[in-house]
């Protein structure tokens, strides 16, 4: 049993532009010649995310995913689950969080040319100034957990090969059915 | 089995030795993504200048003054409009440049420099940010000087000068050596200095002309770019400062001749757009362009109320630069990037600091109905 093919798709995508937007993130507030054209690619990226992952929800929702194996220990199968709700919780929670607190802050939150997205939050600096850490804790948060979330797939894929890698691995070609 | 291949429930096809191995490169690679997101993130270069670095210097210059801004301290909150003459459709396809177009505008008036107490001073540098709301959401937002060109053309040259024009405590002057060696190493900043020195200075706020001094690209609807360089230019005739007005014990005499100047009749300013010609410096606001580039009156702002900085008014706004609507882009000029950053640090840390009223009181004067 593998993921479906969108939910194995959208996987690698976000996988994508999620450590794309980490970078960029940590980048853009340390480079001051290329913080403007940083911010600009940042937002509509993050955005790209928020929509993804909320079809990959609906999808996942329509097309649960496969078990894991059977012999895998009680505790990894915890860990499993719990990370997965978390990278959920973190890829719909951290655009949320960039939206919410440009919105605070005042900002018209553009998109690109003349696309501007509406505030999901009432003008306060005081929210802002909240807001503004816990994004940065957040996305720190989510990259630690995607770096645990690397090396428990590639235990996976390397050394246990019990089909749990390959279950989202990408294939050119469709696989014939075994 | 090896004890290793059950801590790991690895597959019985592997041997213990492959099993090291491959949980060394899985380790590998893990550490090498944290490394590289490390690198990224500046951790193993401390000395380059960022955003945070920058406000720290303003914050040692200045001494901590929580709640304001760490550049232009003290300041007033206007309101009012734009009204377009249309002479600037055919360069910006920005809404606001349009024919008979009427968009709203805020803005602030305020010093120069991080004290948010100092008293008004004939030359310390006057400024003008104004905020133009545009149909669906879109938004200009600029802020000015009353200088004829910048002071440095660098991030990194403007990092230095807030060190070397901090004033002694001792003399309450800025230490000459120091200055001296940074005019040396920058010479441009020696040559603006001294065009900046000889500038005329008017009466007030409201006869004054405010530059954006930074070039910006004025995007046409079909796509036509035109570097342009804006000013405000007073609607009012320019009158000099007297010597009867530095002279008043008032220690807010700028802001309450503007205050009182507003209350009698809307002050107002032509947005004048200079149009860069080739050979034209965009990437270098230390160097003024040549008087007889073309200027095109864009539109007048028209302002018809002030009010002093509190809870939800100019107070709370960061005038970023690059803050633009379609129709307006950022140029080549490395100072832009850099203020957007420094203005977003400084506005981040101030708005969760304890806000104290501003220096700069509205005082209604007796008989305007306010
Ligand atoms: C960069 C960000 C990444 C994010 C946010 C992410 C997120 C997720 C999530 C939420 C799941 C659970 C899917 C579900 O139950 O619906 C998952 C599964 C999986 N991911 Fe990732 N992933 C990322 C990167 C990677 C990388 C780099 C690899 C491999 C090297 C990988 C390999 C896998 C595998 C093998 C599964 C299937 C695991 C299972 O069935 O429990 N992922 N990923
Ligand atoms: C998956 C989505 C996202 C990730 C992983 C992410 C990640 C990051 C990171 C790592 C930083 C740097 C934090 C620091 O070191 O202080 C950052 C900053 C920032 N992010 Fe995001 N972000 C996401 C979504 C968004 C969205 C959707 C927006 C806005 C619409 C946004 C707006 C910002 C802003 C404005 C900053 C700070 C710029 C500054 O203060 O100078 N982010 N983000
Ligand atoms: C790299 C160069 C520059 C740096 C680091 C810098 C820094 C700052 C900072 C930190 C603020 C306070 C922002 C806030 O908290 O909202 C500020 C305000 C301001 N700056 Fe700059 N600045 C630079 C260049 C310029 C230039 C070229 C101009 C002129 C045209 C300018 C005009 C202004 C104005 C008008 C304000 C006040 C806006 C207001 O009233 O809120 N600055 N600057």
């Amino acid at each position: 049993m593998n993921f479906n093919r969108p939910a194995r798709l959208l996987h690698w995508t976000m996988a994508g532009m999620i450590l794309a937007m980490l970078f960029i993130g940590v980048a853009m507030v340390t480079s001051l010649a290329h913080y403007d054209a940083l911010v600009a690619l940042h937002r509509p990226l993050g955005i790209g995310i928020l929509i993804l992952a909320a079809l990959r929800l609906v999808n996942r929702w329509r097309h649960p995913p496969p078990e894991l194996p059977a012999d895998l220990p009680g505790w990894q199968r915890q860990a499993a689950h719990a990370s997965h709700i978390l990278l959920y919780g973190l890829m719909l929670g951290l655009p949320l969080i960039g939206w919410a607190m440009l919105s605070a802050a005042g900002y018209p939150i553009g998109l690109g040319g003349a696309v501007v997205l509406p505030p999901i939050l009432p003008r306060d600096p005081t929210i802002y100034a909240w807001l503004r850490p816990l994004h940065t804790m957040l996305a720190y948060a989510l990259f630690g957990l995607i770096l645990a979330h690397l090396g428990a797939a590639l235990m996976h894929g390397l050394i246990r090969k019990d089909g749990v890698f390959s279950s989202m691995a990408l294939r050119l070609t469709t696989p014939r059915s075994r | 089995m090896s004890l290793l291949n059950d801590l790991t429930g690895a597959s019985p096809a592997l041997n213990p030795r492959a099993v090291l191995l491959r949980l060394g490169a899985i380790g590998g690679l893990v550490v090498g993504a944290a490394g590289a997101f490390a690198y990224v993130g500046g951790w193993f270069s401390p000395g380059t200048l960022t955003q945070a670095r920058i406000v720290d210097r303003f914050e040692r210059v200045n001494g901590p003054h929580p709640g304001f801004r760490r550049n232009h301290a003290k300041g007033l909150c206007l309101v009012g409009r734009f009204e377009s003459t249309s002479r600037g459709e055919r360069l910006s396809k920005a809404s606001l440049f349009a024919a008979g177009q009427i968009t709203p505008v805020t803005g602030r008036i305020a010093l120069a420099g991080g004290q948010p107490y100092a008293a008004d001073a004939a030359t310390t540098v006057r400024s003008l940010a104004l905020r133009f709301q545009l149909p669906d959401g879109e938004e200009w937002r600029t802020g000015n000087n009353d200088i004829p060109v910048f002071p440095v053309r660098t991030p990194e040259a403007f990092y230095a000068q807030l060190l070397a024009a901090k004033p002694d405590p001792a003399t309450g002057k800025p230490d000459p050596e120091a200055l001296k060696a940074f005019f040396a190493a920058n010479p441009e900043s020696a040559t603006a200095a001294a065009l900046i020195k000889e500038r005329r200075i008017t009466s007030g706020f409201a006869d004054d002309t405010f530059r954006g001094l930074n070039a910006f690209q004025f995007v046409a609807g079909d796509g036509t770019e035109t570097p342009v360089r804006w000013a405000f230019v007073p609607g009012q005739a320019e009158t000099a400062e007297s010597a009867a007005q530095t002279a008043r014990a008032d220690k807010n005499y700028l802001f309450d001749e503007f205050e009182t100047a507003v209350r009698r009749a809307p002050v107002r300013w032509h947005l004048v757009a200079s149009l860069g010609e080739a050979g034209d410096p965009t990437a270098d606001a230390t160097r003024p362009w040549p008087a007889e580039r073309t200027s095109v009156d864009l539109g007048t702002v028209i302002v018809t109320a002030t009010e002093a900085e509190a809870d939800g008014n100019c107070r709370d706004v960061n005038f970023d630069p690059l803050v633009l609507p379609a129709g307006i882009a950022g140029s080549d000029d490395p100072l832009l990037s850099a203020r957007s950053a420094a203005y977003a640090q400084s506005f981040a840390r101030r708005a969760g600091e304890p806000k104290a009223p501003s220096a700069v009181h509205d005082v209604p004067a007796a008989g305007a109905g306010l």
